[in-house]
């Protein structure tokens, strides 16, 4: 076997791809293979990196040295200076460093690094690769779970874990599988959602196109545990890499045996298939999803009964977030115990945010559940682009809470926001400098809502359109006397009777959006 | 492709309605759902023409009506709208001189308001066709469509 000096990682994913990643690939492979030191430097496709927004990005390692907006032309010199001679092409240098890690915050205001969960193989490991997956550790859970643990004991270890639901929601996870697990039933199903939608959300994705068998792992032991033998993951049609790794992957686990009629020789079998979606914002709700994988137009159904009971087709039906599963297999493997010591005593583990907007470093990082909003935009975002100051940020998604200046020192988790009538959402934070115009921006969330309501029931249908006509009147200047209340009101009736999430979570944008920016909102 | 072949490429079950319908859009010249595919698609899966209608209308992926050769959906989602998508839009109104739903007089494109593209990092960010692009400004623009014009 051959070995590198020296490796250099390449980060394949949608937005590098954007920016010309496979023609930097292959022309630095090309200028290595010309300055001969195809034995010696080894160039290996990865996830994303942390870093979007920032072109090409490449490490280099043992150094550690990560390079942005990499374009063909700079790789001669890239190869000549960094590979052959050591030294560093200080221009393409990315100075900010994405964070690779989980910092905690100690006593006396020390920090400490830790290795993350959900993403400790993005940007590591090639994920078209099951064969790098599994020298990073992988399906070692599943063949602790399937081999060595009870369906029983395996729903144990999660429930202790304390585990919620990822995608939103934060329903305990252990609790949904106990659900279906007792549920009559021959022919049980396990659904992954990843019909990611949230407007600033793009975590799933990157899980997906950075360490998909991260996720088939986690739902195969999801499978063992509630006795299903199927499983379906929903990826957005517009994923088009997500949706091809993916079925690379499970591909590759079926030569391997790791999905099939039986696998590491116990009397269990297991099958993924993906399932392509064809653009519904209603579909990210279980029930219109599960409508939708039957062939139907994505309407959310009556709950209950929930589909722990009667889900796909009528049967016990299981459905994760992407995030949520990804954090199975490590739980499995290194006990609730050990996930516990993460987070806050009230929400255990990590979350996998997506930062954007006005940061002067967008992209995906991985954070202990309870860490601060400051913490998240000066330790992990880079601070506020420009040398502008902070005015606010839309925490969770367009269904997600806008939070003012004093929020930024509240601890973020599920439980932790709620009390503040906030909520962690989906996890994308879209930072808002000082020179942003919050009614342009509820007007936005506002469209987007009326364009992706479904249209199945009335409060939703029409709430969200006289919303839209509200604020329009508000944004050119032609507000009514009583406008602005309208709107909470109009809000409010549809948090109550609205069918599904989708009219009822409008009311925490609405809510949150006047409760700190009133004044603007009225004045304009 | 016929549309016979096309259907007959996947199981006749209703779960598969989807992948069908992307199918024979993706192959129909006009890269839109015509009455004939959704004949076909009814036909094959034993299902009435309105219900596939019914499908094929529910979800933006699909278009019943015919489209240019490029197909630009916009992101105006927040990120995308706070990070300058509307001055991006406008400019491609004016630029293509067709509003959105429209499809320029030479067929070459097809403008559309998409939501969340998942590439908010890169914010205001198109697709055309399956081909993603961000970080926009009107030059960049210029550029983009340029390069499509004479790619076909």
């Amino acid at each position: 076997m051959n070995i590198a000096r020296s490796h250099v990682l390449i980060s394949i994913d949608a937005g590098t791809i954007m920016a010309g990643a496979r023609g930097v690939q292959a022309e630095l492979v090309e200028e290595i293979k010309k300055k001969g030191l195809s034995g010696e430097v080894a160039v290996l496709e990865t996830g994303n990196l942390g870093v979007t927004g920032m072109g090409v990005v490449l490490v280099v390692y043992p150094e550690g040295f990560y390079y942005g907006n990499v374009t063909k032309e700079d790789i001669p010199e890239f190869v000549e200076e960094q590979l052959l001679k050591g030294r560093l092409v200080k221009r393409l240098l990315l100075t900010q460093a994405p964070k690779r890690f989980i910092i905690r915050r100690e006593k006396m205001g020390l920090t400490k690094e830790q290795p993350r969960i959900v993403l400790k193989n993005c940007g590591f490991i090639n994920p078209e690769s099951i064969e790098e997956y599994i020298a990073a550790g992988g399906y070692e859970a599943a063949s602790k779970a399937l081999t060595a643990m009870t369906p029983e004991e395996v729903i144990g270890e999660v429930k202790r874990s304390a585990l919620a639901g990822r995608g939103g929601a934060a329903f305990p996870t252990a609790a949904k599988w106990e659900f279906a697990r007792k549920a009559p039933g021959e022919e049980k199903f396990i659904i992954c959602n990843a019909d990611e939608g949230e407007p600033g959300t793009f975590k799933d994705r990157l899980i997906l196109e950075g360490d998909p068998h991260k996720l088939l792992e986690g739902m195969l032991i999801a499978g063992y545990a509630v006795g299903a033998s199927k499983g379906f993951i929903y990826i957005r049609g517009e994923y088009a890499l997500s949706i091809e790794r993916t079925e690379k992957a499970i591909a590759d686990a079926r030569s391997y045996g790791l999905l099939g009629n039986t696998i590491f020789d116990k009397p269990f079998g297991f099958d993924i298939e993906v399932m392509k979606g064809a653009g519904a914002y209603v579909c990210g709700e279980e029930t219109a999803l599960i409508e939708s994988l039957e062939g139907h137009r994505g309407h959310p159904r009556n709950k209950p009964p929930y589909p722990v009971v009667s889900g796909l087709w009528g049967k016990p039906t299981v459905v994760n977030n992407v995030e949520t599963l990804a954090n199975i297999a490590e739980i499995v493997r290194n006990g609730a115990n050990w996930f516990k010591q993460y987070g806050t005593p009230k929400c255990a583990g990590t979350k996998v945010y997506t930062i954007l907007g006005h940061v002067a470093t967008p992209g995906l990082i991985e954070t202990e559940m309870g860490t601060t909003l400051r913490d998240i935009i000066y330790d992990y975002g880079g601070g506020i682009g420009d040398g502008k100051q902070f005015k606010g940020a839309l925490v969770g998604g367009a269904a997600g809470a806008f939070l003012g200046p004093d929020m930024l020192d509240v601890q973020m988790d599920f439980v932790n926001l709620k009390e503040y009538a906030a909520a962690l959402g989906s996890g994308a934070i879209l930072v808002m400098n000082q020179d942003t115009s919050m009614v342009d921006m509820l007007k936005s969330v506002l469209h987007f809502f009326k364009h992706e309501s479904c249209g199945h029931c009335a409060p939703c249908r029409l709430g969200t359109a006289r919303l839209v006509e509200i604020v329009d009147r508000i944004a050119d200047s032609e507000a009514k006397a009583d406008d602005v209340d309208r709107l909470l009101a109009i809000a409010s009736v549809m948090k109550d009777t609205s069918f599904c999430p989708l009219g009822q979570s409008l009311y925490l944008p609405v809510s949150s959006c006047l409760k700190y920016f009133r004044e603007e909102i009225a004045g304009s | 492709m016929d549309r016979e072949a096309i259907v007959k490429g996947f199981e006749p079950q209703l779960h598969n309605i989807l992948y069908i319908l992307h199918e024979l859009q993706d192959n129909n010249p006009r890269h839109f759902v015509a009455k004939e595919d959704i004949e076909a698609c009814a036909d094959y899966l034993k299902v009435p023409y309105s219900y596939v209608h019914g499908v094929a209308t529910f979800y933006t992926m699909f278009s019943l009506t015919p489209r240019g050769r490029h197909i630009i959906r916009l992101c105006d989602s927040p990120p995308c709208h706070l990070m300058g998508s509307t001055t991006v839009l406008d400019y491609l109104r004016q630029k293509l001189g067709i509003d959105v739903g429209e499809t320029t007089p030479d067929g070459a494109f097809t403008l559309e308001l998409a939501s969340c593209l998942g590439i908010c990092g890169v914010a205001p960010a198109i697709m055309i066709n399956d081909e993603m692009f961000g970080k926009l400004t009107p030059d960049r623009v210029d550029g983009i469509l340029e390069e499509r014009r004479k790619g076909v």
